[in-house]
């Protein structure tokens, strides 16, 4: 029997990294939704209405579009897969969607969730406004400044968001707040988290539901190139769920090289960087054992990025598995270089692309793809949320 | 008969006094122990602070970030701790934290220099059950080191049963939902139900009511349903802003045991 990447073990381990370090005040809501997650998403019923609100609600299947003007100056074929046509604008919907669905099941009344850059929350409040259900959002201080238009958008939407002041004020605090939120409301709460991490089963139940992006892609690849498999799947990582999306339904296809790719911020060793994979060493975050960014005596260092999505000084528990094994290939890409992709993207195929998207597309140039290569690159966002960044560097980008 | 049991046989009503080590000052560490004591705690629990305590709320929040910028790490604290036994001889200590810091110096350094230093055990919220047993276990008891254990009123019997059955010190009953220093009342008559569930379960070890407890109301009340209370946000509170920490802890205490 060959082994598969996909599934963790019963306590939430791929390799060394998984697991459910919880407090005991959160060991019931973490074995409720483990002792449960696959039986519901199972069920046809379940099933038959996630497939209904991803057609008629999120848009899906998303398009795989070929970027011939791209492909032209990489010398090789290159397909976009179009999540940033996604409803709000991202990949973040296809888990909230489930999870929302799930949340119902499971009879839960209130639902809380953490945003960095803002697109989980706006998913996250977008759902809970379709099915009225009360929801807050805990986002950190810092990121409140530098993305108050999905503020904006969480709060039309009926979300309360909740300003995380403690620590570095990002997206590692609200994920503490949201947990400590779901500790004091053991009970009628349910936590959407936004990645593939934190305690079993989230990184499993993220990936599941992300995995419909390779679930796509495979038909869409067979349609237009005549094999379901390209030879390299390229996504940006920063807790890693559109990654793990991506990669899903290729992790066992060893032909097909996957290829992670990371914030380096000012540099990967500026001491202003969020590339886990080179600076983290093993460690528990938000109830999980994975690569951690630390300092000599454990405490969990701040992360850089002018991407708020990608700042997070953890990955999944899956991703530091498929790097430790050589299974998914790490690639870290500075602001600048992302920046560059911004422009790239933008003139040559009239696509404007999330920041944290554009570290994918930076990373074009370094695969080594050759002209019979086909490669997709998970398109997870679009650029709309990045605007005043964008101005802010406009001299970097024009 | 060792410290921690020596103390639940010959005392009622235990005081265990939880505080961060390195707050408000790096040095404070033994003379808070010290001061604490002489006013009466019965039981110390010496916090190892933490970038990211998820268990606890603002206050020791605030307490563990102004720690670790005073420089507060575990090799530091070990070195402090080796004047733990001669400032307080027969009380019980418990170190508190968290699983990662303890991960990064070594679990088998870590139990060896708390050892040795005179530390009867160790409270580790996110060390999941499963794990202590598989990886853990062995090398506390190796040590001498007991485990003590979180319940909450969602904790199931069995499992209740399960953590009273891994310990030989005390079980630490948490007073409601919510995390430490917590301010809102939970329903007094759900709680007194959930203490009294507890209670006629006859389990092996004694119980320590802690989480929200905050004054010489909140104490007593718990005592008519274990065998103590633990009292940590509240000490934190009273330390803040104080020219003399060690004897502002002890008017603390008085105020708690007060008779």
């Amino acid at each position: 029997m060959t082994t598969s990447y996909k599934q963790p073990t019963t306590r939430g381990y791929y390799g060394q990294f998984g697991g459910a370090f919880v407090p005991e005040m959160l060991f019931p809501n973490v074995e409720e939704l483990r002792t449960q997650y696959l039986e519901i998403m199972a069920d046809p019923a379940f099933q038959a209405e996630l497939q209904g609100l991803l057609r008629d609600y999120v848009g899906r299947p998303t398009p795989l579009f070929e970027a011939k003007r791209l492909s032209a100056k990489y010398n090789t074929r290159i397909f976009l897969k179009r999540e940033d046509l996604c409803h709000t604008g991202a990949h973040k919907i296809n888990n909230t969607v489930g999870q929302i669905l799930l949340a119902k099941r499971l009879g839960k009344t209130r639902i809380i969730a953490e945003t960095g850059a803002g697109q989980h929350g706006v998913a996250t409040a977008t759902v809970c406004a379709l099915m009225g259900l009360p929801c807050v959002v805990y986002m950190g201080a810092i990121d409140m400044e530098r993305q108050a238009p999905n503020v904006a958008r969480m709060r039309l939407l009926g979300a309360e968001v909740r300003r995380a002041t403690s620590g570095s004020q990002t997206l590692k605090d609200a994920t503490n707040e949201a947990i400590r939120d779901w500790i004091a409301n053991p009970v009628d709460t349910h936590y959407i988290i936004g990645s593939v991490v934190g305690p079993h089963p989230y990184p499993d139940l993220v990936a599941r539901l992300q995995a419909v992006i390779s679930e796509e892609m495979r038909k869409q690849l067979l349609e237009k190139t005549g094999s379901e498999l390209p030879d390299f799947v390229v996504a940006c990582v920063g807790g890693g769920s559109n990654a793990a999306g991506a990669f899903y339904h290729f992790l066992d296809e060893p032909e097909v090289r996957l290829v992670a790719v990371e914030a380096a911020g000012h540099g990967v060793h500026s001491g202003h960087s969020a590339a886990t994979s080179v600076l983290g060493k093993p460690g528990i975050i938000h109830g999980s054992k994975t690569l951690l960014m630390q300092d000599e005596h454990g405490q969990i260092t701040e992360p850089y990025s002018l991407s708020a999505g990608l700042d997070y000084p953890g990955i999944g528990p899956l991703h530091a598995y498929l790097g430790e094994v050589g299974r998914a290939e790490f690639i870290a890409i500075t602001d600048e270089e992302a920046l560059a992709a911004v422009a790239e993207l933008s003139r040559l195929e009239g696509i404007i692309p999330a920041l944290e998207t554009a570290h994918a597309l930076a990373a074009l140039g370094q695969l080594g793809a050759g002209p019979d290569d086909v490669v997709v690159v998970n398109l997870s966002g679009r650029g709309d949320k990045d605007l005043e960044t964008y101005l802010k560097n406009m001299d970097k980008l024009i | 008969m060792d410290r921690i049991k020596h103390a639940f046989a010959s005392k009622h009503n235990l005081l265990n006094t939880y505080f961060t080590a390195g707050y408000p000052s790096l040095h404070d560490t033994i003379p808070l122990a010290k001061a604490l004591v002489e006013a009466g705690a019965d039981i110390l629990e010496i916090g190892m602070p933490f970038s990211d305590p998820l268990a606890d709320g603002p206050i020791i929040q605030g307490s563990s970030s102004v720690a670790l910028a005073n420089g507060m790490n575990l090799p530091v604290l070990f070195e402090q701790l080796k004047g733990l036994r001669a400032a307080v001889p027969e009380t019980p200590v418990l170190l508190m934290g968290y699983l990662n810091p303890v991960m990064q110096f070594g679990v088998e350094e870590f139990c060896r220099q708390a050892a040795a230093v005179g530390v009867d055990g160790l409270i580790l919220p996110d060390l999941p059950l499963d794990e202590y047993e598989e990886f853990y276990q062995e090398t506390f008891q190796k040590y001498g080191l007991n485990a003590v254990f979180l319940i909450t009123p969602q904790t199931s019997e069995e499992r209740i049963r399960r953590l009273d059955s891994l310990t030989e010190a005390f079980l630490y009953l948490v007073s409601g939902p919510g995390t430490t220093g917590g301010t809102t009342q939970p329903d007094a008559e759900i709680q007194a139900k959930y203490f009294e569930r507890i209670a006629a379960l006859n389990l092996r070890n004694p119980r320590l009511i802690g989480f929200g407890i905050a004054d010489k109301a909140g104490f007593d009340r718990a005592c008519q349903h274990a065998e103590g209370a633990i009292i940590g946000s509240a000490l934190i509170r009273a330390l803040e802003d104080v020219a003399d920490a060690p004897a502002e802890a002890a008017r603390f205490v008085r105020s708690i045991k007060a008779a």
